[in-house]
């Protein structure tokens, strides 16, 4: 039950416990239990919500970083990303294979305070080696979930 | 005009699912249950390949069989979930959906007079297409107390000397009932006996909530009389893009080929090669979509029992087929006070055949957003009626 008790609150995590048992035909204790467990093991990290800022009128500007850095003895890249990812304003933090090693990316209020956290926080780190910033103009699409689309049903009513 | 017309067309009644779509389609803002296809998109990987051949100019006719790309792509997918082989130069034929494949298969095989037997409830062409091919359809009525599956029993008493074929529409589209090996095993014995063909519908082959699905040609004897029918509507949610095959012997098939290439000449070319990427990149997206049905369904017949609203556990298809006898009405008459009264639209069983009479088809090819108001509407219709009586 485990593969497909997450892909279902992946996509809905407000979905009722009981209405859960029934989807996946398990008694409601069951799956109560398994959650837990999903919780203490940390499979499951949290419960967000998903939401498109860009129909609100709060400013919100994001920014995906590459990041190079020189990888340090004993460590390897885990240090050096602990020390981004410590920043509130980061949203996220991965390690990249390819041209470049970190991808970081960021949000904040303004261009200037992105700028602001590249130039004087990240850059200034000792193993930053180089930095690209770009910065989103648009979402389409996050966490699968594509923004503005309503779905129409084009069928016809009754069919065989 | 005044010269008659075919009387054979003239005397097929129109099929029962109009007369309610006229009336649900006068009601805008009706919920419908009322639908026999998915409600999911083609899987974009596919829908891109359909593209794709349109943009390399791939719009030119294929051969009267189909793509041979194509059949090849069928034969290995038989072979790897039925362990049936059949050759893809000449046992297998693309047709344009599973429709035309029972209609040509019907005409292949039928002399006028031939007996076609169709266990009903049923998808609403076979008796049509059995009557245009002049066969004499002979109905079994299935029964409830056997979840509406056929049995070894009730074919013997249907079988005549005139008897040429039967057809096997399982899993069941309205009932959702499904045919597991043991029940299979029974029904070969009989058609071996007899030595009749079987027409097996398997459009829904992908859609099981118990075992996975058994061919009736995997079982012994039974490939060289069995015409095997399957498409990629359901499976792959490729309603509109008309694609179906056949699979049997190849002195059927070359017969069928026959009236394929003078009536159709051959199925769209774009729909063919999107069907090869469904068949070697889409096992995923099924499996994907038949969760999403399976929770559906144990949503539905939760709700059912929470109302006391009688139903057998269909483990086949996107349908759920429950009683609504205990409330002194027709099918038609429930179904019609359900749509006036609640808004929600579902066919009528009868629709399907003499034996659907006291059933109602729901299908599940439907958001859970949406089911959930529906089975909310249901409760308090049902319990509305309960009061009253």
């Amino acid at each position: 039950m485990r593969e497909e008790l997450l892909s279902l609150i992946e996509k809905n995590s407000r979905i009722d416990l009981k209405e859960l048992a029934v989807l996946l035909g398990k008694d409601e204790i069951d799956v109560v239990n398994e959650i837990s467990k999903l919780e203490a093991e940390g499979i499951i990290c949290g419960y967000h919500t998903l939401i498109n800022w860009e129909k609100t009128s709060i400013d919100k500007v994001n920014a995906l970083i590459e990041v190079k850095v020189t990888p340090q003895r004993g460590q390897g890249f885990d240090k050096i990303a602990e020390r981004i990812y410590n920043y509130p304003e980061v949203r996220a933090v991965y390690l990249i294979s390819g041209g470049y090693d970190l991808l970081v990316i960021l949000e904040e209020k303004s261009l200037r305070e992105i700028a602001n956290f590249v130039s004087d926080k990240l850059s200034t780190l000792d193993s930053v080696l180089s930095t690209a910033t770009h910065f989103v103009l648009k979402k389409y699409k996050d966490h699968g979930t594509i923004f503005d689309k309503k779905k129409i049903d084009e069928r016809e009513v009754i069919t065989p | 005009m005044t010269k008659p017309l075919s009387k054979l067309v003239e005397e097929i009644k129109p099929s029962g699912i109009r007369k309610f779509f006229d009336i649900v389609s006068e009601m805008k803002d009706a919920i419908s249950l009322g639908v026999g296809e998915p409600d999911f998109d083609t899987p974009w990987h596919i829908r891109d390949e359909g593209i794709y051949a349109l943009e390399k100019g791939k719009t030119f006719y294929t051969s009267n069989a189909g793509l041979k790309e194509l059949r090849e792509e069928i034969c290995k997918y038989l072979k790897r979930t039925q362990n049936i082989e059949y050759n893809p130069l000449n046992e297998v034929i693309i047709t344009v959906g599973g429709s035309e494949a029972i209609d040509i298969g019907l005409r292949a095989v039928i002399n006028s007079g031939d007996e076609v037997i169709i266990p009903q409830p049923a998808y609403v062409s076979y008796e049509p297409c059995a009557l245009l091919a002049g066969a004499k359809p002979v109905i079994i009525d299935l029964k409830a107390e056997n979840e509406f599956r056929l049995t070894a029993e009730e074919l013997e008493n249907a079988i005549t000397d005139k008897t040429k074929v039967l057809i096997l529409p399982f899993p069941n589209n309205p009932t959702g009932a499904i045919m597991e090996r043991k029940d299979l095993e029974e029904i070969a014995k009989v058609v071996i006996k007899h030595d009749i063909y079987v027409m097996s519908d398997e459009i829904y082959s992908e859609l099981t909530y118990k075992d996975k699905h058994v061919s009736i040609a995997s079982i012994e004897g039974m490939q060289e009389r069995t015409i095997l029918i399957n498409g990629f509507s359901k499976a792959y949610a490729m309603t509109g893009w008309r694609l179906g095959y056949a699979c049997g012997p190849e002195k059927i098939i070359k017969q069928m080929t026959k009236i394929h290439q003078f009536a159709i000449m051959c199925a769209p070319t774009t729909s063919q090669y999107a069907a090869v990427e469904a068949l070697r990149n889409g096992d995923d997206d099924v499996k994907e979509m038949k969760n999403a049905y399976n929770q559906r369904r144990r949503f539905l017949l939760n709700a059912f029992k929470e109302m006391n609203l009688e139903c057998f556990e269909p483990y086949g298809a996107f349908y759920v087929f429950p009683c609504i006898k205990e409330f002194g009405m027709t099918s038609e008459e429930f179904a019609t006070k359900f749509l006036e009264e609640e808004k929600v639209a579902a066919v009528p069983g009868n629709a399907f055949g003499n034996s659907g009479e006291g059933y109602l088809r729901i299908s599940y090819a439907y958001s859970l957003d949406n089911l959930k108001i529906a089975m909310e509407r249901l409760k308090r219709f049902v319990e509305k009626l309960r009061n009253k009586s």
